[in-house]
């Protein structure tokens, strides 16, 4: 009973490293792989168009709600204390800081993400990455690659997106339903909001989310069986390890940045 | 050298499974050479050795004068860029048009002007009778136009070895005519030298030079078509007159029925 305990714990803990080494391998072979895309950056922006473009609506109007519900529920606790005219420094920091870059790669995960991962995964059930192989091109310089950068490049400017969006659903609710005033809302933002501490900061974690859940990704498509059945338990993984993956960095990256 | 392609002494398993077992076949230049055998006999597994997308566990892969499998990924990809691969479906680019497809490799190996690839492009779209189609995206034509673009992408660098996955399978006969016949054209025309892995016997038989018969692994005829027809050994006639039962057995090995079913024989 304990043997076998010790033998289950012992063959997981074997599996996992083994993973996180094969994985570590992977993210330096993209690396490796990644000077080619100098030469024709239209892979990349073909992607950056691929990817960014079609997460665009649903950044955008996640955005706006999130903004919606920020300006409601901060206008009801900040009334409590007489302060709602730090509605608007409320509404941008949560946004800036935490919300912007966490939802926005949340949200990646679930639309870009998996298509990626679909995308690659059937590539392979197809044998169109043998078919690249059999004609002397590396499919992690043509295929997985710029399919990276782009993800990385894509991150940062929707997070910046849905946080601009948040902040004017923010002052729709607060300003124009609610009836706070404007130039509290505007100046208190523009005093409280650091653009090293607060704007940087949530520009790196955006960058790094990218960094993250794109590899998930192009990773999950790349080493998924090339079976029906496999492709859907890859795109499955991807979405789960990505967004427990940008949960667990949050908490990492905050503690390092604002503690 | 006048073999392109020489295997000698070749063993490869996956795991504990063996697959091919001393396996030594030669390729000679210019020639249609079918590698023929059931389903999982391992005539798939020795196309992507000499393709290099799988290694040995002892033996070599010589392709024109350099050992497969002891190359350098980059010396590899160059060693690649002297052989086409047309794969059991086709493997197209789903994402790009019947032209764009032709193009790939002509894009991502040479920097010929755009005016000279479409010549290109159109040429071997010609050569299998699929110009017409060239704007056309591999979801708007059938599996056997597609097995033709596939074709047309494998010629497209004039490689010097070509193989052939399966080229038949799942064919009506007009395609499958069509097809053969162009394996056989292009074969000439290019003056390189075929590799086809196929089941299928009348195809087959009327466009190679010469035949080798897989079974588990290991080869167990080989000679001219005509000899193949002549044959007396037995897995070739069953194989050739496609006949039920034989060395390839009917029935999946394991248990009897009489077992299965808890009967006891009567002495």
């Amino acid at each position: 009973m304990i043997a076998g305990l010790v033998r289950a714990v012992g063959r997981g803990t074997r599996e996992s490293l083994s993973n996180i080494g094969f994985a570590t391998r992977a993210f330096f072979a993209i690396l490796r792989a990644s000077p080619g895309i100098l030469r024709r950056p239209r892979l990349v922006t073909d992607q950056i168009h691929f990817i960014g473009n079609y997460s665009l609506v649903i950044i955008a109007v996640s955005g706006l709600f999130v903004g919606f519900v920020l300006g409601l529920q901060g206008y009801y606790t900040l009334n409590k204390y007489g302060s709602e005219q730090a509605l608007g420094l409320l509404v941008a920091l949560s946004l800036t800081r935490e919300l912007g870059p966490v939802v926005t790669a949340l949200l990646f995960a679930g639309r870009a993400g998996t298509s990626l991962t679909a995308e690659i995964g059937l590539m392979k059930a197809g044998e169109q990455l043998s078919a690249m192989e059999m004609m002397a091109v590396d499919p992690l310089r043509r295929v997985i690659a710029p399919r990276f950068w782009a993800g990385v490049v894509a991150m940062p400017i929707l997070a910046a997106i849905f946080s601009a969006l948040g902040v004017m659903g923010g002052y729709i609710v607060g300003v124009q339903l609610i009836g706070v005033d404007a130039g509290a809302f505007w100046s208190q933002m523009q005093a409280g909001v650091d653009v090293w501490q607060d704007i940087a900061n949530g520009i790196i974690k955006s960058v790094v989310f990218g960094f993250a859940v794109t590899f998930v990704a192009v990773f999950q498509g790349y080493e998924a069986r090339p079976t029906p059945e496999g492709v859907a338990r890859a795109t499955t993984r991807t979405v789960v390890i990505a967004s427990l993956g940008v949960l667990g960095l949050d908490f990492l990256l905050t503690a390092l940045m604002f503690s | 050298m006048p073999n392109l392609v020489e295997i000698r002494d070749l063993h490869f398993s996956y795991g504990d499974r063996p697959i091919l077992s001393g396996l030594r076949m030669d390729f000679p230049r210019g020639k249609v050479v079918a590698v023929m055998g059931g389903s999982g006999s391992g005539k798939t597994t020795i196309l992507r050795l000499i393709g290099g997308q799988l290694h040995p566990q002892a033996g070599t892969v010589n392709v024109d004068g350099r050992i497969v499998n002891t190359l350098a990924l980059r010396e590899l990809y160059a060693l690649r860029r002297k052989m086409g691969m047309l794969f059991q479906h086709g493997a197209l680019f789903t994402d790009l048009t019947v032209f764009e497809n032709v193009a790939f490799p002509l894009r991502e190996h040479t920097s010929l002007p755009e005016e000279l690839i479409r010549s290109l492009v159109l040429m071997k779209l010609q050569a299998v009778g699929l110009r017409n189609a060239a704007q056309l995206k591999p979801s708007e034509i059938s599996g056997g136009m597609a097995r033709r673009v596939a074709l047309a992408r494998a010629i497209a660098l004039d490689p010097e070895l070509i193989m052939y996955d399966e080229p038949f399978a799942g064919l009506d006969p007009i395609s499958m005519g069509v097809t053969a016949n162009l394996i056989r054209r292009l074969n000439d025309a290019l003056g390189s030298t075929s590799i086809l892995v196929s089941h299928d016997v009348n195809e087959s038989f009327a466009i190679a030079d010469y035949v080798y018969f897989l079974s588990q692994g290991a080869i167990v005829a080989q000679g001219t078509p005509a000899d193949m027809m002549a044959s007396g050994d037995p897995y070739v006639r069953q194989f050739v007159h496609a006949e039920a039962d034989g060395p390839v057995p009917f029935h999946y090995p394991g248990r009897s029925l009489a077992d299965d079913l808890g009967l006891e024989l009567q002495s």
